[in-house]
């Protein structure tokens, strides 16, 4: 099972304009600049790969913070 | 009294993915329009239930994997001589291009194109297609007319299904065999629900709007075009990759 802090580090890997090292468990991740449908699919599938979970939309749409969603994987393993 | 051109009296259709969504809507007015129904799926059990809604008589089902290779050969060994087929079973994939797999790509495309291409193919060659028998593809306007984010892999997957069909539309009209393909917008299937799973009732509601006759379809919206095709009246139409799709396609 991957911790908090590798969970934000995968998401933050999907990122193209956002600083890595800005990115923190708290980041409220809708907010960012480049935040997109296709990154919402991205991060589903990302969560599909690494987790063999599969998020709904609403699940992401739901969620405030990267916490947020890691808490739903976790919850869903 | 001449007969209804529309009509599918005497004809024998065989439509696989009957047991729900286009497929099954595609068995029920193929049956009101006369025909005799051979219904596919993986499921006995569904299939009865789609026949039960059935209007007429001598309708059968064919329970069965059709990316089985020993199953598509028992189907095409077992079924007699076809007027038509529509080729409905499919499935969908979401996927950003960076996690468009292999392992996803192999699934999606047995389903959607080497299992119908493979059928036909038996079809043609163990000579189960009557002459001016009607070859219809449910395909999508994904792939050829509209592009969406993470719809790569079954777009591709369609897009590939309509260049066959264009291709068998020629390589068989000597033997008066029409092949077209319907391209569907977003119909509300069990399929589709596979799709919307990725995005939120508020997307859905948004790209509802976008469609010029502002709904999504619904199977029989789909199956009005592929009775058409099956029948008389388009004795003169092949090659064809027709969009029904509430004009998302005209902008």
């Amino acid at each position: 099972m991957k911790t908090l802090d590798e969970f934000v580090a995968l998401f933050a890997e999907q990122l193209d304009e956002t600083d890595p090292s800005t990115v923190t468990a708290g980041t409220k991740f809708r907010e960012l600049d480049e935040w997109s449908s296709l990154l919402a699919l991205t991060l589903i599938s990302m969560i599909d790969e690494e987790f063999d979970v599969v998020l709904k939309g609403d699940d992401v749409k739901n969620s405030e913070t990267i916490e947020d969603v890691y808490n739903i994987v976790v919850s869903k393993i | 009294m001449t007969k209804n051109p529309f009509s599918l009296e005497g004809k024998t259709i065989l439509i696989t993915g009957a047991s729900s969504g286009i497929g099954q809507g595609c068995a029920l007015m193929a049956a009101q329009m006369g025909a005799k129904v051979i219904v596919c799926g993986r499921n006995e059990e569904r299939l009865k239930e789609t026949i039960s809604q059935m209007q007429g008589e001598g309708h059968s089902t064919f329970a069965g994997e059709l990316t089985d290779q020993s199953v598509i050969e028992k189907l095409v060994a077992e079924i007699p001589s076809l007027n038509g087929v529509v080729f409905s079973a499919g499935i969908s994939m979401t996927a950003p291009f960076t996690f468009s797999t292999r392992e996803k790509f192999n699934k999606v495309f047995d389903v959607n194109f080497f299992s119908p291409i493979e059928i036909l193919r038996l079809l043609v060659k163990k000579k189960k297609l009557a002459n001016e028998a009607s070859v219809v593809f449910i395909s999508s306007v994904g792939g050829n007319f509209g592009f969406s984010v993470g719809n790569g892999i079954y777009g591709a997957s369609k897009a590939a299904l309509n260049s066959m069909s264009r291709l068998c539309s020629l390589e068989l009209a000597p033997k008066k065999i029409r092949v077209n393909s319907i391209c569907p917008g977003m119909v509300v299937t069990p399929l589709v629900e596979g799709f919307s799973e990725n995005i939120t009732q508020e997307d859905i509601q948004k790209d509802m709007d976008f469609y010029p006759l502002k709904r999504y379809g619904k199977p029989e919206d789909i199956a009005g075009g592929v009775v058409y095709l099956l029948s008389d009246a388009a004795s003169w139409v092949t090659g064809q990759a027709i969009c029904i799709d509430g004009g998302i396609t005209a902008y």
